[in-house]
């Protein structure tokens, strides 16, 4: 029973770090309708900047610095790429988004070469044990800051200036543009936010119980995308309800692997995607996506 | 037939077909394998131009029917071993085998492909590569798990794609790359002129309208689920065929090369070359493949580019970095790719040659009277 309770509790936590991935996409995906396959890249730039920093400047602001690089990144490349792209189809804009995630990421993993960095985090590898069950540290604080930053997130969205400004661009661009909000604004932030979260993941999936930062942590974060399609691209809450699938399913399938050979070996890795087909057969739009409907 | 024989496209073709026939008696072996990645590559890019070019449908599995081909090729052409299963069927049958198998997996796929759009399909054939990763490592009986399995040659009417027994044409020994070469050719061609046929006939007209707009299409009486799983069968097919030449090329298949990044490569090589076309496609894919091994080859008379394991920009990095950023460039400054340049150049340059025709006679008729 212990060993299901631990199971569960790591499930949500890192589940929650995707859910902050996934969120970042869909925000991505809202204010600009463009998927971003370079979300992945993003995240490694925000986890190298704070690998490559935190033992000049101390943790927390090598982690600020990782987060406002892979804003500013999100930010440019949207700015540079996007801004410009004069094309109506959106799976053209995918590619482009694709190219930049192919020139970022073979940088970032030259620069890291075989090395596994650390990222400095206080919490090490140190458990906690409550009643039999034992939790690292680490998913203790990657629950509580995913927790609270999706919370101010979704607070804002609902409540400040540019929260509104930016469900109204998702709802109707043209006629936000004519109420006088700019889109070329409300995108640069939502690529900004997007990048920013995805640094902040970026800690959460390189900390114990995995050994760091390096080559392979890229296709970790692709497990994010599952995440955000099987909620649904255009929900937030599909993202969230997404993540914590995702998270579970994994978490569950990797600690009960004794009982599953029959999977192969490493069927924690796939088991995320078998869900998403799962889930897309029956519902294409994701669990809370909106539906396209047509009529002529 | 005179018509055609005046035409300068039917001479570049014929002219183009003979370069590629001269050029392994001309080509070291370093080339002649780079050629190769090209021409599969290039087969494999015009499947996969069909399925995102001309249909809109984006995929990033492509890897994974790539390998569907591959594997289908070996586990059928080879003979039981002591860790491994085959059929032992015979090579030209396994290769066949291989495409239809391709086909198949591509089938099996298409009650979600049919049902999802654009990037919901992207994302869904994604998964396809990672499930296809964790089966060729787990299934060890047919795939020879991470160490992959040798491929046995091909044969065909009694002529092996080996290096022995000898066999030299013109003085010159054609080992086992030089035969290959004239095989690949010989599937490149076909491949290609297929689909040019299904982009410019009526299949066509109802993909790329499917792309613009699916209820449009739908309302024109365009069978839109079937077209779209149809197209999806054969730009897997086209795949598996890449894939079994591929892996003739290597001679050996690891489950390594099957991941994302040739995924990527793929959609580089459509968006590069021009989306939509089989000629895209192959400028696309010889762009792609030849960029790293030129890079390689000249690479220490350039500067930024360094030796591999030195800590520079190794080619092979550099070539990445290269075409990605290429992508990003098409996309913003060059729509329609390779070709669509070519286009604007040959355009411009009859433009300046002929004046324009004068239409006053057209013109008067048309006036009302």
């Amino acid at each position: 029973m212990s060993t299901f309770i631990e199971l569960v509790v790591n499930g949500v936590a890192s589940g929650s770090v995707y859910a902050l991935i996934a969120l970042g996409f869909v925000i991505i995906f809202k204010a600009t309708e463009v998927v971003n396959f370079a979300h992945a890249s993003l995240l490694l730039v925000g986890g190298y900047l704070t690998a490559v920093l935190h033992d000049d400047i101390g943790f927390l602001p090598a982690l600020a610095a990782g987060i406002a690089g892979a804003a500013a990144i999100g930010a440019l490349v949207e700015l540079l790429v996007l801004r410009r792209a004069n094309v109506e189809n959106h799976a053209v804009l995918a590619i482009v988004t694709i190219g930049v995630d192919i020139v970022l990421t073979t940088e970032l993993t030259r620069r890291i070469g075989t090395e596994v960095m650390s990222l400095g985090d206080p919490w090490q590898n140190e458990i906690l044990t409550v009643g039999g069950v034992s939790i690292p540290h680490t998913r203790i604080a990657a629950l509580v800051v995913a927790a609270v930053l999706i919370t101010a997130f979704l607070l804002a969205f609902r409540y400040t200036s540019w929260g509104v400004a930016m469900r109204a661009a998702a709802e109707d661009g043209e006629a936000a543009a004519l109420m006088g909000i700019r889109l070329s604004r409300v995108s640069l932030g939502a690529w900004a936010v997007a990048g920013g979260l995805a640094a902040v993941a970026a800690l959460f999936l390189t900390v114990f119980p995995t050994p760091g930062l390096d080559r392979s942590t890229s296709f970790a974060a692709m497990k994010a995308f599952p995440a955000a399609i099987l909620g649904g691209l255009d929900s937030t809450t599909g993202a969230l309800v997404g993540g914590l699938i995702i998270g579970l399913t994994e978490s569950l399938v990797t600690g009960y692997q004794g009982d599953l050979t029959f999977l192969g070996r490493g069927a924690g890795d796939v088991a995320p995607f078998l869900v998403m087909f799962a889930i897309l057969l029956i519902r294409p739009a994701g669990l809370f996506g909106t539906r396209e409907l047509t009529r002529v | 037939m005179s018509e055609t024989l005046r035409r300068p496209a039917f001479w570049a073709l014929a002219g183009g077909t003979a370069l590629l026939l001269a050029l392994p008696f001309y080509l070291d072996a370093f080339w002649l394998q780079t050629g190769l990645f090209a021409i599969s590559a290039a087969i494999g890019a015009i499947g996969l131009n069909l399925l995102t070019g001309a249909t809109g449908q984006l995929s990033m599995g492509h890897a994974f029917f790539l390998a569907v081909g591959a594997y289908g090729y070996v586990y059928l052409a080879s003979d039981d071993g002591a860790h491994v299963s085959g059929l032992g069927v015979p090579t030209p049958l396994a290769f066949v085998g291989a495409v239809v198998l391709a086909g198949v997996a591509g089938g099996l796929f298409s009650p979600i492909a049919g049902r999802l759009r654009g990037t919901y399909l992207g994302i869904a054939s994604l998964a396809l590569i990672f499930v296809g990763q964790h089966l060729l490592m787990n299934v060890e009986g047919v795939t020879g798990g991470f160490n992959g399995r040798d491929v046995p040659p091909l044969e065909l009417f009694g002529l092996r794609f080996d290096d022995s027994p000898d066999l030299v044409v013109f003085n010159i020994p054609l080992g086992a790359l030089e035969r290959l070469w004239f095989l690949a050719v010989a599937l490149l061609i076909p491949a290609a002129w297929i689909a040019r046929g299904i982009v410019r006939g009526r299949p066509g007209r109802a993909m790329n309208t499917i792309r613009d707009h699916e209820v449009a299409a739908s309302v024109m009486g365009v069978p839109v689920a079937r077209y779209r799983a149809g197209v999806f069968v054969l730009s897997s097919m086209y795949a598996g065929a890449a894939g079994a030449l591929l892996a003739l090329v290597f001679r050996r298949t690891v489950p390594e090369y099957f991941g994302m990044f040739l995924s990527l490569d793929y959609l580089a090589m459509i968006v590069i070359g021009g989306l939509g076309t089989a000629a895209g496609a192959i400028a696309g894919a010889v762009f792609v493949s030849v960029l790293p091994q030129l890079l390689t080859r000249f690479g220490g008379e350039l500067p930024l580019v360094s030796a591999p394991g030195t800590g520079g920009v190794s080619p092979a990095e550099a070539a990445r970095i290269l075409y990605g950023a290429a992508v990003v460039a098409v996309v913003l400054f060059l729509p329609g790719g390779l070709v669509g340049l070519w286009t604007r150049l040959r355009l411009r340059i009859t433009a300046r040659r002929r004046p324009p025709a004068p239409l006053t006679r057209l013109d008067n008729k048309e006036q009302p009277a």
